[in-house]
């Protein structure tokens, strides 16, 4: 019997870590990204969009379209870090807002905060790394 | 032992109980006792702290007064609409207040703007209805610059002040102060932190009680 156990514990042990070493560099990144981008998202952006990103009333867009974030995922980096004016759709209903920008916010910054909100709130973007942010960013118009 | 144990531990219970039914909210800020004679005893009573009156427009232009907060109790706070900081944690948790007592007679919301130059009425309005806010319960309004920050430091004890060191210019902190019918201030919570805004609506509750009894 305690035999038996330390067997299975022995097992346990092998299979997690065997499967741990598996894991490729991406996702180590991964979530590197998402637990930096959390607390970005935490001190910047929160506020206004919300714990659960559900934005409030029609003051502020939710982040939970994912069609969205999707359809404008090389713009992203932009809006975070210039902020945005003007109308904006989301989940079809019309925002018209300020958002301020992020001037502080480095491009590795911007890129963690993109890969906490487009995967969370419903969203699952995978990753997305600085390079990806600085030629967004040099795109801005 | 074990009956020893037992008969604590209900008496234990049945005196949390009557604490809870015998709590009341404090009256906060300056009190003062005055002497006063009733049926030729000397008698002294206490004067609390009230909020006196006062005049402002709302988000529909229309003046708002002390006397709209007759008779009910109310919640208060300053914030302005442009505000990017701790207004929308503000006001995303007055929201909830709000929805769980909206259609309540007893009850009314105060926001007022320290933003004198940009939050005219319009701007309030609009706010407003972003929000979701229509109908009076929920009254944002404009006011003066005196009436407005000399309200919050001396009557609602909140700090609020224009400062051109901010990059926004204005600087206020995020108290909700609950009011009652008497105008006298009956709790003070941190608008930002959801545990205070919890106790903020369990102590509304407890006022509505104390102030109404049962009656609807
Ligand atoms: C002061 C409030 C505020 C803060 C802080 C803020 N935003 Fe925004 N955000 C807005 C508003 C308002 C809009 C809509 C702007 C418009 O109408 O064009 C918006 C739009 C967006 C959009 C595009 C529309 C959508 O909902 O998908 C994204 C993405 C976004 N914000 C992400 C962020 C991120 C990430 C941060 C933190 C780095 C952040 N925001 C910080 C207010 C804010």
């Amino acid at each position: 019997m305690r035999n038996k156990l330390i067997y299975f514990i022995f097992l346990t042990i092998a299979f997690t870590s065997m499967i741990q070493s598996c894991q490729n560099e991406t996702s180590i990144n991964f979530k590197r990204y998402y637990v930096n981008g959390k607390r970005l998202y935490e001190n910047n952006c929160q506020n206004c969009h919300g714990s659960d990103g559900k934005g409030l009333g029609t003051l502020y867009p939710p982040l939970t379209d994912s069609s969205y974030l999707n359809l404008n995922r090389n713009k992203l980096a932009c809006i975070i870090r210039n902020g945005q004016t003007g109308t904006v759709r989301v989940n079809n209903i019309a925002y018209d807002g300020i958002m301020p920008g992020n001037q502080t916010l480095a491009d590795i910054d911007i890129a963690q905060v993109i890969v906490y909100i487009t995967n969370s709130f419903g969203n699952k973007q995978g990753f997305y790394d600085s390079e990806f942010a600085k030629n967004d960013l040099v795109k801005c118009k | 032992m074990k009956k020893v144990v037992l008969v604590a531990l209900a008496s234990l219970i049945f005196q949390s109980c009557i604490n809870t039914s015998e709590k009341k909210l404090p009256i906060l800020g300056e009190r003062e006792p005055v002497e006063k004679t009733v049926a030729g005893k000397l008698l002294i009573d206490t004067i609390y702290q009230t909020v006196p009156a006062f005049s402002y427009f709302n988000q529909d232009s229309i003046p708002v007064t002390n006397k709209d907060f007759d008779n009910k109790i109310y919640v208060t706070d300053f914030f302005f609409t442009s505000c990017n900081t701790i207004c929308p944690i503000m006001h995303r948790n007055m929201l909830n207040v709000y929805t769980k007592f909206k259609g309540n007679p007893k009850v009314k919301f105060l926001s007022h703007t320290i933003d004198i130059k940009y939050d005219l009425p319009s701007k309030l309005k609009s706010y407003a209805s972003k929000l979701g806010i229509e109908g009076n319960q929920w009254e944002f309004v404009h006011g003066s610059r005196d009436s407005i920050f000399g309200i919050a430091a001396k009557s609602y004890l909140v700090s609020a002040f224009e400062d051109s060191t901010d990059p926004q210019g204005l600087v206020h902190q995020g108290w909700f102060i609950l009011v009652d019918t008497k105008k006298q201030l009956r709790g003070a919570y941190d608008g930002t932190k959801e545990d205070q805004v919890n106790q903020l609506m369990k102590d509304m509750e407890l006022l509505l009680k104390e102030e109404f009894g049962n009656e609807k």
